[in-house]
């Protein structure tokens, strides 16, 4: 379990991490998300102790993680994907931290074969694809075993395959009783990944509930209509107070005919308005997407953000 | 990268990972398996054993063939007086060159490439990453540099034994080679220190080299006594006045005495290298 209390890092007079808690349970993928500069790299050193807080404490099962007497045994972290020297192969940068562990060597064969990256072992890392380097990152993060996982945007650069893999080996380490903690900017990635999930915007928690939770609880809920009698639908839904979108988000001109997406309205009440104009519907269907709930729990704390557009556009409510 | 591994894991999460503790003991296998699997140290190593027993080569041979030569006759009192220091400076003087580098890289690496996150993940007490590179990084250089500098003393006199006659039983000759040995060990730890203070390999490199070569230039241009009395205490100055075995009327420093200056601004640097390590973000 990975508890983080008031937690505060100031650089400068930037505030990268405001008085953040939150707890991390063990046996299940416990997603960590927020806009790019939300400050959740920040928060994932300041548990590992890479970063000083001005402010708070991050605890592993109730330590601190400089009290940890084996850490690598008891966290395993994954943060950017190329720290490790391109002169080294993966075999003696593995070799190094399992000797400063006092873990065999056999361990660093088991976590190579793990990650499937026995053959390439004793090749320079430098000559390794972002894909293989992460794996390298992952074999790392496991060699000590540990019960509590930390991963920084761990599918960040990989293929399809890569990110498949990195997935399933997530559910099946939380499926252990693991505690993985992983981080990312990507819903869609998350809302597959992870059962919980923890939203940060500008060093602030936005929300913490079960992903299934926060789609729900979004409030950007459009919903898809398709009728061959668009342009009157359209003109009462708007008379009503909803907005409208010709054509659907995902679809391609061909598929936009006769399909409306619609937000501000909620799916029976376009029903009655359709019944009492006696226009026929072939679809009505209501949408929630982990995006829009991201957007709108993050669209005032974006970092970077493409000021108003961008997120009146994310949060139309 | 298509290969699907296993996701299996070796053992579960309710078996503790099996091994001893690690302590110090393994901390020192891991900074020595840091140091050899990168062939920087390697060839760094290899420059400075070719360039110190080269050049010490070179000049005995330059010298032996010149004894007799227009205006050597200064020069061969010079030789004569301090065989030792002249056999082993030239050598030495342009091959601290490559311990200092060294000791830069080998802590910058770690800051250039990443690696020193990984290394504070394993150790977050950080001090003992220090210590532990410290010991292995002198360990590794004594033992290279106390043969390089009994090498380069064998070849240098063996050229110049002719005019020159030295032994390794001569008073202070066993004590200047030796010295030479323990100089660029110390040397290199204070490049190490000086890396890890400023941890950008380039103006860590930069730094070191000014404490060594341009620093004793500038305060010899200071005046009067006040020059040479800075100038005996800088690390270089003072630390080489071991592998001397003639004192100077203007030294001010014993050799031990000026080793031991060069150990306290080692120390002093270190000290300051490790609260710096401890309390910046890594």
């Amino acid at each position: 379990m990975i508890e983080v209390r008031d937690l505060t890092k100031r650089y400068g007079d930037k505030l990268a991490v405001d008085h953040l808690s939150f707890t991390v349970e063990p046996s299940r993928v416990t997603g960590f998300l927020g806009p790019n500069g939300a400050g959740k790299s920040t928060t994932m050193r300041l548990i590992l102790g890479l970063d000083r807080p001005q402010e708070g404490t991050a605890t592993i099962d109730g330590k601190r993680y400089d009290q940890l007497a084996r850490p690598l045994t008891a966290v395993g972290a994954l943060l950017e994907a190329k720290a490790m020297h391109s002169g080294r192969s993966a075999y003696n940068h593995l070799l190094f931290l399992a000797q400063s562990q006092g873990l065999p060597r056999r361990r660093v064969d088991e976590v190579l074969a793990l990650v499937g990256l026995t053959p390439v072992a004793h090749k320079r890392t430098g000559g390794y694809s972002l894909g293989m380097s992460q794996r390298v990152g992952i074999a790392a993060a496991m060699l000590g075993n540990p019960p509590a996982l930390l991963l920084d945007e761990p599918v960040n650069g990989l293929d399809p395959e890569g990110i498949r893999w990195v997935r399933n080996l997530m559910k099946q380490l939380a499926a252990e009783g693991r505690t993985v903690f992983v981080s990312s900017h990507l819903m869609n990635e998350m809302a597959v990944t992870a059962d919980h999930l923890i939203v940060i915007g500008r060093g602030k928690l936005i929300t913490e509930a079960s992903t299934e939770d926060v789609i729900a609880r979004s409030t950007d809920k459009s919903v898809r209509v398709r009728t061959p009698d668009a342009d009157r639908l359209a003109e009462m839904i708007a008379a009503a107070g909803g907005k409208v979108v010709r054509g659907g988000a995902e679809s391609g001109a061909q598929n936009g005919a006769g399909l409306l997406t619609v937000a501000g309205l909620e799916a029976p009440r376009i029903g009655e308005l359709a019944a009492s104009a006696s226009i026929v519907l072939h679809e009505l269907t209501p949408l929630a997407s982990l995006e829009g709930a991201f957007m709108e729990l993050t669209s005032g704390s974006v970092e970077f953000g493409a000021a108003k557009t961008e997120a009146a556009h994310g949060s139309t409510s | 990268m298509t290969a699907a591994a296993p996701v299996t894991p070796a053992r579960g999460p309710a078996d503790p990972a099996a091994g001893r503790h690690a302590g110090f003991a393994g901390l020192l296998r891991a900074e020595w398996t840091k140091i050899r699997s990168v062939r920087s140290t390697v060839w760094t190593l290899v420059i400075f054993v070719v360039v110190c027993i080269g050049f010490t080569a070179l000049i005995a041979w330059l010298t032996e063939s010149n004894w007799f030569g227009p205006r050597a006759a200064a020069r061969n009192v010079r030789v004569l007086s301090d065989p030792v220091g002249f056999i082993l400076g030239t050598g030495i003087g342009l091959g601290q060159l490559a311990i200092a580098v060294l000791g830069v890289l080998i802590i910058t690496s770690e800051y250039s490439t990443g690696v020193i996150r990984a290394s504070l993940l394993a150790v977050p007490r950080r001090l003992p990453v220090l210590a532990a590179k410290a010991v292995v990084f002198a360990a590794l250089l004594l033992v290279v540099t106390e043969i390089v500098a009994f090498c380069s003393f064998f070849v240098g006199s063996a050229i110049l034994h002719a005019h020159v006659p030295v032994a390794l039983g001569d008073p202070g000759v066993t004590r200047a080679v030796i010295g030479a040995g323990l100089y660029l060990t110390v040397l290199g730890l204070l490049a190490l220190a000086i890396g890890t203070m400023i941890r950008h390999t380039a103006g860590s490199i930069s730094t070191i080299i000014g404490v060594v070569f341009v620093l004793p230039i500038l305060t010899g241009l200071l005046p009067s006594s006040w020059g040479a009395h800075i100038n005996a205490y800088l690390p270089e100055q003072a630390g080489t006045l071991i592998t001397h075995t003639h004192q100077t009327a203007d030294d001010l420093l014993s050799p031990w005495q000026g080793f031991g200056v060069l150990c306290i601004w080692t120390v002093l640097a270190l000290a300051v290298a490790a609260y710096l390590l401890e309390h910046r973000d890594a």
